[in-house]
């Protein structure tokens, strides 16, 4: 219920925003570190809690992306639509590259979404309808939903759902039975299967959603933009973060994801606008290894150490 | 060798890797409500036999018949939900968990997999654990369980799972001679409820006392099956395995 009441609080904050904050760059910075709670959440969902990492999210955000894109341009698709659209299709996706190699333990699923975005980002490149390797221009709506005058702000509205949507997921799915056999089978497979958990299907379901998920961050990138070409929608750094974030919020609990893409998301910006858009990489790496290295089991972890005075959570 | 009315009835398994024969055209019947040991030498195919039957191996050729209906191509949650439980020789504990969650995980997924909506399974999993005298470990992380709590886990999780088989792999091996005793009444105390226990184990004081019937595995063949008694006296199984 408190859950409940947070997320249409946070709603209802992003929608009324515009009344009192009219900085721009406000919802221009706010819909980047949104769009990495939806990815890291995502991620976790089979990487934190199933233990199956992927490193592709970059073509699970591209897929959404594109779907979206050519949606828009085939039939003027609204934004709503264009986003269960990349949803479905990089959920399909998530579901046929687990298919092929969830099957197999350890690290076959892993190596697989690393093809999967060469191979996909290189169709893409070709694929001329959008765009093609030069990229393709997207001229936004010309009519203001609702009561805004300003589309960023829409999108930064639209991608707050998004968010609230994406970590009512997870933490639907880690406080119940799904993830009680996620978790069982990210400690011990085999005791998981033998435990009468269907091992292969729950991976399944959980690739599925966490595509799904990482696809509807991705569809309203383009608008975002006015523009989208493959190498930034194929982004490694989608991929990077996506992994980095829970695994310093905390990958164990909902929560984890949420803080480390809040965190590590503003030091990015901030390091963006007052460093340089480079130093941003850099960050991320210096904060992963010294998180790994220092506190593997990410903020939580400490939290749960220090100032709840639990042991190993 | 044929039981009239078998729980379980495997027929001329065999099981391949590669060029090695594991298990060679084994066939064997259990009945319901048996004590049943398996034994033979290291490398003889036991564990590959319980994995061939819980699932974790698919045989190569043969039939495995669990009361009445074949399994031996359907996968080891479908198994495990039939009522063939099992623990590990190396325990395999989900050590992110407390030992009550560990056994929280077959009580949702198979005792209730019809319906999820458990009513008390804390309740239910507090139940097994104090038959197993862990009930104090309750919410004790379980990668933190000495060697002999672990056993016992692996058996309490095992009894999770509402088996009308259990295999007991190795569940006494490293254990004191009073640690082999304690589990030892626990398994007899199963059995006592209607449980079907194949037990495979090294410790020979143990398995002649528990077992009803024995089976002596070696390469991957059976050389001798029968009491006790018999077994022990068995020239081949005193060269293969007792050294004698």
């Amino acid at each position: 219920m408190k859950f409940l009441f947070g997320a249409l609080a946070l709603i209802g904050l992003a929608a009324a925003a515009p009344l009192f904050v009219r900085l721009e760059y406000f919802y221009f910075a706010g819909f980047v570190v949104l769009q990495f709670i939806v990815l890291a959440t995502a991620w976790n969902i089979l990487g934190g809690f199933a233990g199956y990492v992927n490193f592709g999210t970059g073509a699970f955000f591209a897929v959404g992306a594109y779907s979206a894109v050519a949606l828009y341009k085939a039939v003027q698709l609204p934004l709503g639509l264009q986003i269960l659209a990349g949803a479905a299709t990089a959920g399909l996706l998530g579901f046929l590259v687990g298919l092929l190699t969830l099957r197999l333990r350890g690290i076959f699923f892993s190596i697989a979404t690393i093809a999967i975005t060469i191979i996909l980002e290189t169709v893409v490149m070709n694929w001329h309808y959008v765009g093609g390797a030069k990229g393709l221009p997207i001229l936004r709506p010309t009519e203001m939903p609702l009561y805004f005058t300003n589309y960023t702000q829409w999108l930064f509205l639209v991608m707050t759902v998004i968010a609230v949507l994406a970590v009512a997921t997870a933490r639907y799915i880690q406080t119940g039975w799904i993830g009680r056999g996620l978790r069982a089978i990210r400690d011990n497979e085999g005791a998981a299967e033998c435990s009468g958990v269907p091992t292969l299907k729950l991976k399944l379901a959980a690739a599925t959603i966490s595509g799904a998920l990482m696809g509807a961050a991705g569809a309203p990138f383009a608008q975002y933009l006015s523009f989208i070409e493959p190498s930034s929608a194929f982004s490694l750094n989608y991929a990077v973060n996506a992994l980095a974030m829970p695994i310093i919020g905390g990958t164990a609990h909902w929560i984890g994801p949420v803080i480390g893409a809040i965190l590590l998301g503003t030091v990015q910006q901030v390091v963006t606008v007052t460093i340089s858009s480079e130093m941003n990489v850099l960050v991320v790496g210096v904060m992963l290894v010294v998180f790994v290295v220092g506190a593997p089991e990410g903020i939580l972890g400490l939290w749960n150490r220090y100032v709840l005075k639990k042991g190993a959570p | 060798m044929s039981q009239p009315d078998a729980l379980l009835k495997i027929g001329s398994l065999s099981k391949h890797f590669g060029g090695f024969t594991a298990l060679d055209q084994v066939s064997v019947d259990v009945g319901r409500g048996e004590r049943f040991g398996l034994i033979g030498p290291n490398g003889s195919g036991k564990t590959t036999l319980i994995n061939c039957i819980s699932g974790a191996l698919q045989n190569d050729q043969g039939s495995i018949l669990f009361d009445g209906a074949e399994i031996s191509r359907m996968p080891a949650y479908k198994r495990t939900r039939l009522g063939i439980a099992r623990s590990f020789q190396i325990p395999r504990p989900f050590g992110s968990m407390s030992v009550l969650e560990n056994l929280i995980v077959p009580l949702e997924y198979v005792a209730h997999s019809g319906s999820l909506h458990l009513s008390n399974p804390r309740g239910e999993a507090m139940e097994i654990l104090k038959g197993m005298g862990l009930a104090d470990k309750a919410d004790t992380l379980s990668s933190s369980l000495s060697q002999v709590e672990l056993r016992k886990m692996e058996l309490a999780r095992a009894m999770a799972a509402r088996p009308r088989l259990l295999i007991s792999d190795e569940a006494m091996a490293g254990l004191s001679s009073n640690e082999v005793s304690e589990v030892l009444e626990i398994l007899f105390k199963l059995n006592a409820s209607g449980i079907t226990i194949i037990m495979i184990e090294h410790i020979m004081q143990a398995v002649m006392k528990f077992s009803q019937r024995i089976l002596c595995l070696d390469a991957g063949r059976i050389i001798c099956e029968g009491s006790p008694e018999k077994v022990v006296a068995n020239p081949d199984v005193q060269r293969a395995y007792l050294g004698a």
